[in-house]
């Protein structure tokens, strides 16, 4: 089926030649991290884990997310989503990817890697972190290469695929639960030490997964024949409507959890994130567009007016994704160690080879994402012709 | 089957139950390690590493009354980081050390008073690896290259550490530090007897456990002319440490999240 991805238009070359170049540069700077050591990056002492595994957490729920469209199709027979499905299992795909990659250039001795497999450590989250998202992984490729073929000599999926679809709808909250639980089982990170991580990744997850799907059918309805019809465009962003009000609910109850029960260790954190502490407000003005991203679109979503309107739905999309990349991909995970168990404040920021790097596994990702649709949206076009 | 193959089967049989059970009432014994005198407790020798005696349960007591009365006194981080070779790389952010001082606020984060005396609250504390007996970087460690001995000290495996650094998160000390960058550079003088460490793992204190192993005590306790440090056995009801234990008050750093720091202050 590769063949279809080797054909095409000019613009599908220029894009895929403009992702190509941004790896290249990351590839450069990633082997420099590689001779001189973590080090390159701006991660400290204190604050050891910064913007790589930020996006992880970020990309686990756009991983998890694909969910979305999966179960309504398979469990509730919601026919609607019927050309959306393999989407989300491509989009699942390539997240994980990037996940795995995300690790793999965190790791300050990557060629050991394989001693996790080796010393296999069930008491650690890690350990478990890997089982399930390569379990994920490898569900997704089965299934959308298994359904893909199937649609290829016009055939109904054979049964035996069934179970196996029913299996990863679990699995996808799993992966983001046990990504959650890295954090949220630490007594010496009292901010991500909350029972709430979990459930509001997921609710955050389910919000900004759908959106990214959402702004790409929009962009691949604008630029090719494809479209996955007006009802499951409306459907798809009440999933997002409801996920995003579980997701500003949670936030508003860690708020009242840490400054109504005033325990300094808790409240500094947010004070950090929020207000800045002891001069230090690195990440104040993201935090607030992020707030201020989050209530807009959760007010125009509410609207049904707004919500329905496909050319408000995809800036809303845009918006609930940027919010919450500002909240996982750039908050979440640092302010965990900002103050320092020892009530220190160590401001930190990526240095220009952190993003450059984790730009080109973007473009990994995107690279996927881009080579899978083309597979998918030839293959459909050849079928109707 | 004839006799003597047979009777050396039984043996081996009951001698495969013999080590199982064994290896239950060693964990048994571990639990009740603290509570009962070591004389009680099931020799659990024969299960231990070499050099490692699971009787011994290794701690320390700092005398604050004594440490620091000469002003600025740095000796126990110098012998320690000079016999560790610990690189001095000169800034906050690829930082590597292994004992420190901080102030007393930043050290008992949780335990300060607005009004307490002052000659301890300018304090600075020694502080290092606490050595728990439920330690959380050892739980979180996904390849066993942490991991706590039978005598209780938290040893760290160099050549094992991928740098994936959850260690560092699952801290709540401070105690660990990631070589961010080739250390050997920064080290002035290189100590040949022990190893120095490569880029991207993670090391601390390991509470001397190569000098222990020869019977010496650690280094920063045989620096310290002030004798603040004490270092001794606490399964052992008559030892030093015990000794001052139960006449002095004495406090731990974040004694409420249950990681038992064995690394015990006197104020």
């Amino acid at each position: 089926m590769l063949e279809y991805a080797l054909k095409g238009s000019k613009k599908y070359w220029v894009w895929i030649f403009f992702l190509s170049a941004i790896i290249l540069i990351g590839v450069y700077f990633y082997s420099r991290q590689f001779g001189y050591g973590l080090g390159i990056t701006g991660l400290s002492r204190d604050v050891s884990w910064g913007f790589y595994i930020a996006q992880l957490t970020f990309l686990v729920g756009v991983a998890a997310s694909g969910v979305m469209v999966v179960l309504p199709y398979y469990l509730h027979n919601y026919k609607a989503f019927g050309k959306l499905t393999i989407l989300g299992e491509f989009l699942a795909i390539a997240s994980i990817v990037m996940c795995m990659l995300f690790v793999c250039v965190d790791l300050g001795q990557p060629l050991r890697i394989i001693n996790i497999i080796l010393y296999p450590t069930p008491n650690s989250i890690l350990f478990w972190d890997t089982v399930v998202l390569s379990g994920y992984l490898l569900l997704n490729v089965i299934i959308s290469h298994t359904v893909l073929e199937a649609e290829r000599k016009s055939l109904p999926p054979p049964k035996w695929i069934k179970p196996i679809i029913i299996i990863s709808i679990p699995w996808a909250i799993s992966i983001h639960t046990v990504t959650a639980f890295l954090y949220s089982g630490l007594a010496a990170r009292p901010f991500w030490m909350t029972a709430v991580l979990a459930p509001r990744f997921l609710a955050s997850a389910f919000s900004s997964g759908p959106a990214l799907l959402l702004i790409m059918v929009f962009i691949i309805k604008k630029i090719t024949k494809f479209d996955p019809g007006k009802e499951a465009i409306k459907e798809l962003g009440l999933i997002i409507t409801y996920a995003m009000c579980a997701n500003v609910f949670f936030i508003l109850m860690e708020f009242f959890t840490a400054f109504y029960s005033s325990i300094p260790e808790h409240i500094r954190h947010f004070q950090y994130l929020y207000f800045g502490l002891d001069g230090h407000n690195t990440l104040v003005p993201w935090m607030w567009s992020s707030a201020i991203l989050a209530i807009v679109s959760l007010v125009l979503l509410l609207i049904p007016k707004y919500r329905k309107n496909e050319k408000i739905l995809v800036w809303i999309c845009a918006a609930i994704f940027i919010s919450i990349w500002i909240d996982k991909g750039l908050g979440m995970v640092v302010t965990g160690f900002i103050p320092t168990p020892i009530g220190k404040v160590v401001d930190y920021s990526p240095t220009a080879p952190e993003l450059f790097i984790s730009l080109a596994i973007w473009a990994i990702g995107f690279f996927i994402i881009t080579v899978f649709y083309k597979i998918t949206l030839s293959l459909r076009r050849e079928l109707v012709t | 089957m004839n006799n003597n193959r047979r009777k050396f089967l039984k043996l081996a049989g009951l001698a495969a139950i013999g080590v199982s059970a064994g290896k239950y009432i060693d964990i048994i014994a571990k639990d009740t390690a603290h509570t009962t005198s070591p004389a009680d407790s099931i020799s659990t020798k024969q299960f231990t590493s070499v050099n490692v005696d699971a009787k011994n349960r290794w701690a320390m007591v700092i005398d604050l009354n004594k440490c620091l009365v000469e002003e600025g006194c740095t000796k126990c981080i110098s012998a320690c980081h000079k016999t560790h070779n610990v690189p001095d790389i000169g800034n906050l952010k690829d930082e590597v050390k292994w004992i420190w001082k901080e102030n007393y606020e930043n050290a008992f984060l949780d335990q300060e008073n607005y009004y307490m005396k002052k000659a301890l609250k300018d304090k600075k504390v020694p502080i290092f690896c606490n050595h728990c007996d439920n330690p959380p970087c050892v739980r979180v460690c996904p390849t066993q290259a942490t991991w706590k001995r039978e005598d209780g000290i938290v040893m760290m495996d160099w050549h094992r550490c991928i740098g994936c650094r959850y260690c560092i998160a699952a801290c709540p000390y401070g105690s660990r530090s990631f070589n961010y960058i080739d250390p050997r550079p920064y080290i002035k003088e290189i100590t040949p007897d022990f190893p120095t460490r490569t880029k991207g793992v993670v090391e601390k204190c390991t509470f001397c456990d190569e000098r222990l192993a020869e019977g010496l005590e650690p280094a920063c306790v045989e620096a310290c002319t002030a004798k603040a440090m004490i270092f001794g056995n606490l399964n052992d009801p008559e030892s030093n440490v015990r000794e001052l234990l139960k006449e002095n008050y004495s406090i731990r750093r974040k004694p409420g999240l249950g990681t038992n720091p064995e690394i015990f202050y006197l104020v």
